[in-house]
Formats: structure tokens, C-alpha cells, sequence
């Protein structure tokens, strides 16, 4: 047989196999959105975990519980906990047991051994990588774009980012309560756009009302937040009658009605009060 | 000593002749600068991630220099016969050995101080400050670590036939060691008697390579490690590959070497 046969054959078979795997390449691509997918398949959910708890880490500065001294006992992240208002009230186990043994003890000097968070103003923007990533891997983790925009606009002061990247979840996520709340705090506390928050808080009201109402055990608490946010917005532009509306709904949900009653009562007075 | 030297000084000049080190540094670097050039919400001042992939290059880069450069350092001579002159010489077999291992470490010395400048250079360009001391801390226990992994190599290149299989088999327990080797003594707290025993002894004898691994402390800019137990872990790092040395001494010495 000629040199020449065995080469131009294999030339032959890997333009072809080269040529479809192309095709196919472009094909899948337009399907699923994402070079991730196409590589990773389903798998690439279990990795977008993995990326989204390296944020965490990155957020305590490297120290963080690994999966033989797992630490989420609710399942969740102190970062996402730190976007709820508050991350105060955890404990980190390794600090408090101390160590089992000699070896451990000297081990400890040679990684962050010390519950840390990212304080100074800028420093935050470290977890951003991972959380980008964690939305390339997987576009409908809602967690991913709700804790970035906080950190953007709240830490970093990079609204117009935050914004992007909300758009972008919603529309990975076009029925994301969550992803409208979080755009709804944006234009209301950040660009003052009272029109804009109004339109998207009731839209992601009703969002809410029709994905969760009819569930045993809806969200409530994404739906308070939302109402408060709301009313909040109502009461600030002198809209007292449609905040009273909004704190009515709250009160139905609230774990204090009592509180949120007293607000309406004083609400009321306003609204009574001659001008 | 001039004898080790000597030979130390023949590996170390065919470890500046043979392509691998330029090709995985020329990788390092390229797949550092693709990382970098991602634009994250137009931030240009964002550096941990790419001190974290730069950092994982380097360590990846670090073990394969050298285990593949030592697992074919006494199969080598072997394969082409040098080994008897060399031994016909006035040189012992430790002598040997201790050679080819100094020359390795020395070898992948100059290698990593060039991975940790370049590792400076781009940490530098971004966080415009130079924690040289940290770095040197860093570079220093990297070396070490991979001093360790070096006698073993030898040795494995002693007891198995083919460098190939003492490659990766060192590449596994070398990897197997950094990823888990923190967590084996919680992992035998949850073992049933006598199992728990067996691998909380385990866990005190085989070689800690992860406690070299500092670089979670570097990427996040934490303090100095105290002098005194960097003295500590450089001890620690000399006993295991003087074990290994000693080890793979017995081994050869008695080894027919054709």
C-alpha cells in the first residue's frame, strides 16, 4: 500500500469527523445557551454549587468548613445570609471544638484558621469571579444574580452593573420573584426611579401570587419582603392610602402583625390629617 | 561532598537543556494571562482569582518537573549504560543518590523561583503592593514539600520498573496526600475500631505534604507564618525525605544494576 493511502485517508476521516462535530457544535450551542452545558451537560449544576460556595469561602477569606466539617445547617451561605440582613448568629465549628490533635494544631498555621470576612470597602469585589461563573455554569441558579447585585450596588457602589447582571438573570429566569425584588430595591433605593421600583415590585407581587399562593408551604418570607418594600416605597413618596393597602397584605403574612398594625394605625392618622 | 556536588550539577544543567520546563511555564503563563484578560464587571482590580489559578498552575507545574524529572533520572543511566562507569568511579551509591536528589530539588528550585516571580509580577500588577517575605515563606515551603516528593520518587524509581508507572503512581499518592491528607484523622474518628486505629496511624505517619500548601494564606493576604514554625515544617520536610533517601539507600545498594 502507498504512504500517501493511509494518510489521506486519515486527512479524509478527521475533516469529516472535524466538519460534523463543528455542526453539531454550532447546533447545540444556539440550544442550550452555553458552551457549559454543552461541555458539562447536567453536571454543570453540581459545579455552579461548588462555584457559589468558593464565593462563600472567598468571603471569609479563604476559611471556610470543608466537606468533612460541613457547616450550612439551615443550607445557607453566610454570604447569602450577609444579603438578608444579617450575619451575626453563626458559628464556625473548628474555632469552637478546637483541634483533635498535635498534627492539627500545627496544620492550622498553614491555612486561614481564623473566621474573617471581607470588611475593607472594594474587597468584596473578590467573590464576584466565582459568582459570574457560577451563573455561566448554571443560568437559573436565582441565588447567583440576587447576592452579586447586592454586592455590586450595596458594596461596591456599581449600580449599572448590578442592573446588567439582574437582566440577565431575568431573563434566564423571566418568573424570578426574586431576581424583580432585587431589581425593585435597585431602582428604588439606588436610582431613585420610584416609577420604575413600583412597577417592577407589583409585578414581582404578582409573580409571587402565582407561583406560590397555591403552594402548602409558600415562600412567605420573599413575599413580606416584597410587600415591605413596597409600602416602604408608597409611604416615602406621600402615597399613604396604597401603603396602607400593602401593609394590610404584610400583616397577613408577618410574623409580628401587631407591629405592622401599629404602622397602619399611624398611617391612618397621616392620611386623617387635615393638610 | 564534591562528588555529590558534581553530579548534582549534571542533573540540574540536563534539567536547563530538556524542554519541559519551558513548555509548562510558557502554559502557566498563557493560561494565566487568558484568565486575566476576562472582563469582570469592568473591575480590572480583581486579583484573588487569578492568584488562585496562577497559584494552582505553578503547583501543578511544581510536581510534574518534579516527579517526571526524577523518575527517569536512575532508569535513564540504566537504559544507557552510564551508570556502570559512574559507579566504577570512585562514587558510592549514596553519593549517587544524594546527587541525583540534590540535583532534582535544585533543579526544581530554580524552576519555582521563576514560577514565583512571574507569580509576583501579576499579583503586583494588579494589587500594586509586593509581600516579598510572604512569597518567600510560600516558595520556600513549596520547595520543600517537593523535596519530599522527590526522595519518594526516587525511591519509586528503585523498587518499580518503568518511570512511567513510578510517575504516576507518585503523581497519585503525591495528589491523594495534598487533597486529603488534612482530613484522614476526622475521617477515622467516624471508622468503626480497629479500622480507626489503623488510619489515625496512618495519618501520623505518612508525610503531611498539604501542610506546605500555603497558598489560601497567600491568595487572601494574610499574615506572616511565625519563623519559628516554618523551622518546624522545614524539619519536618528533611526527616520524611531523609526517611525516603534512607530508604531507597537500602533499596539500591544491594540492587544488581543491570
Amino acid at each position: 500500500m502507498p504512504p500517501a493511502l493511509p494518510i489521506a485517508l486519515a486527512l479524509a476521516i478527521t475533516l469529516a469527523v472535524g466538519g460534523r462535530l463543528l455542526l453539531w457544535e454550532q447546533v447545540s450551542v444556539k440550544k442550550s445557551g452555553s458552551v457549559f452545558a454543552l461541555l458539562l451537560g447536567e453536571s454543570r449544576r453540581a459545579f455552579a454549587d461548588q462555584v457559589f460556595l468558593k464565593a462563600d469561602a472567598y468571603f471569609h477569606q479563604g476559611y471556610y468548613p470543608s466537606v468533612f466539617d460541613l457547616a450550612l445547617p439551615d443550607g445557607k451561605t453566610h454570604m447569602v445570609k450577609e444579603t438578608e440582613g444579617g450575619h451575626h448568629n453563626h458559628s464556625h465549628a473548628q474555632a469552637e471544638r478546637g483541634y483533635r490533635d498535635w498534627l492539627e494544631a500545627f496544620g492550622s498555621h498553614f491555612y486561614p484558621a481564623e473566621h474573617r470576612h471581607l470588611e475593607r470597602f472594594g474587597d468584596a469585589r473578590e467573590i464576584l469571579p466565582w459568582l459570574r461563573l457560577a451563573a455561566e455554569l448554571d443560568p437559573h441558579r436565582v441565588d447567583t444574580y440576587i447576592v452579586a447585585a447586592y454586592w455590586l450596588r450595596e458594596r461596591l457602589n456599581k449600580v449599572n452593573d448590578a442592573e446588567a447582571f439582574l437582566r440577565e438573570g431575568l431573563r434566564a429566569n423571566p418568573g424570578s420573584y426574586e431576581i424583580l425584588f432585587e431589581l425593585g430595591r435597585l431602582y428604588a433605593e439606588n436610582n431613585r426611579d420610584i416609577p420604575r421600583a413600583r412597577a417592577v415590585l407589583e409585578l414581582a407581587v404578582e409573580r409571587w401570587l402565582r407561583q406560590e399562593a397555591g403552594k402548602p408551604n409558600p415562600d412567605a418570607l420573599a413575599y413580606a419582603h416584597i410587600l415591605a418594600q413596597l409600602a416602604a416605597l408608597e409611604e416615602s413618596v406621600g402615597n399613604f392610602d396604597r401603603a396602607v393597602t400593602h401593609f394590610t397584605r404584610l400583616q397577613r403574612v408577618s410574623p409580628s402583625p401587631e407591629a405592622i398594625q401599629r404602622r397602619i394605625d399611624e398611617l391612618r392618622a397621616k392620611l386623617n390629617r387635615p393638610n | 561532598m564534591n562528588t555529590v556536588w558534581a553530579l548534582a550539577k549534571v542533573v540540574v544543567l540536563e534539567m536547563v537543556r530538556r524542554k519541559d520546563f519551558y513548555v509548562l511555564f510558557i502554559l502557566s503563563v498563557l493560561l494565566t494571562a487568558t484568565a486575566g484578560s476576562v472582563n469582570l464587571f469592568n473591575d480590572r482590580s480583581i486579583v484573588r482569582y487569578l492568584k488562585e489559578i496562577c497559584l494552582l498552575l505553578i503547583w501543578v507545574s511544581g510536581l510534574v518537573i518534579a516527579i517526571t524529572c526524577t523518575a527517569r533520572q536512575i532508569p535513564a543511566e540504566r537504559e544507557h549504560r552510564t551508570i556502570f562507569p559512574l559507579l566504577a568511579k570512585p562514587v558510592t551509591r549514596a553519593q549517587f543518590l544524594l546527587g541525583k536528589f540534590l540535583g532534582c530539588w535544585l533543579a526544581t528550585g530554580l524552576a519555582l523561583a521563576l514560577f514565583y516571580l512571574f507569580f509576583g509580577l501579576v499579583s503586583a500588577s494588579r494589587e500594586h503592593s509586593w509581600p516579598l517575605v510572604n512569597y518567600l515563606q510560600a516558595g520556600w515551603l513549596h520547595w520543600m514539600m517537593l523535596g519530599i516528593v522527590i526522595a519518594f520518587t526516587l525511591l519509586g524509581s528503585i523498587v518499580f520498573a518503568a518511570p512511567s508507572s513510578n510517575g504516576t503512581i507518585c503523581f497519585v499518592c503525591s495528589a491523594g496526600m495534598l487533597l486529603l491528607g488534612r482530613h484522614l484523622n476526622k475521617v477515622a474518628l467516624s471508622l468503626a475500631e480497629p479500622l480507626q486505629s489503623l488510619l489515625y496511624g496512618l495519618y501520623f505517619a505518612l508525610p503531611h505534604l498539604e501542610l506546605f500548601d500555603v497558598r489560601d494564606l497567600i491568595i487572601h493576604n494574610w499574615q506572616l507564618i511565625p519563623w519559628g514554625i516554618i523551622v518546624l515544617a522545614t524539619l519536618y520536610a528533611a526527616a520524611y525525605a531523609a526517611l525516603f533517601l534512607f530508604a531507597a539507600w537500602l533499596v539500591f545498594r544491594r540492587r544488581p544494576l543491570n
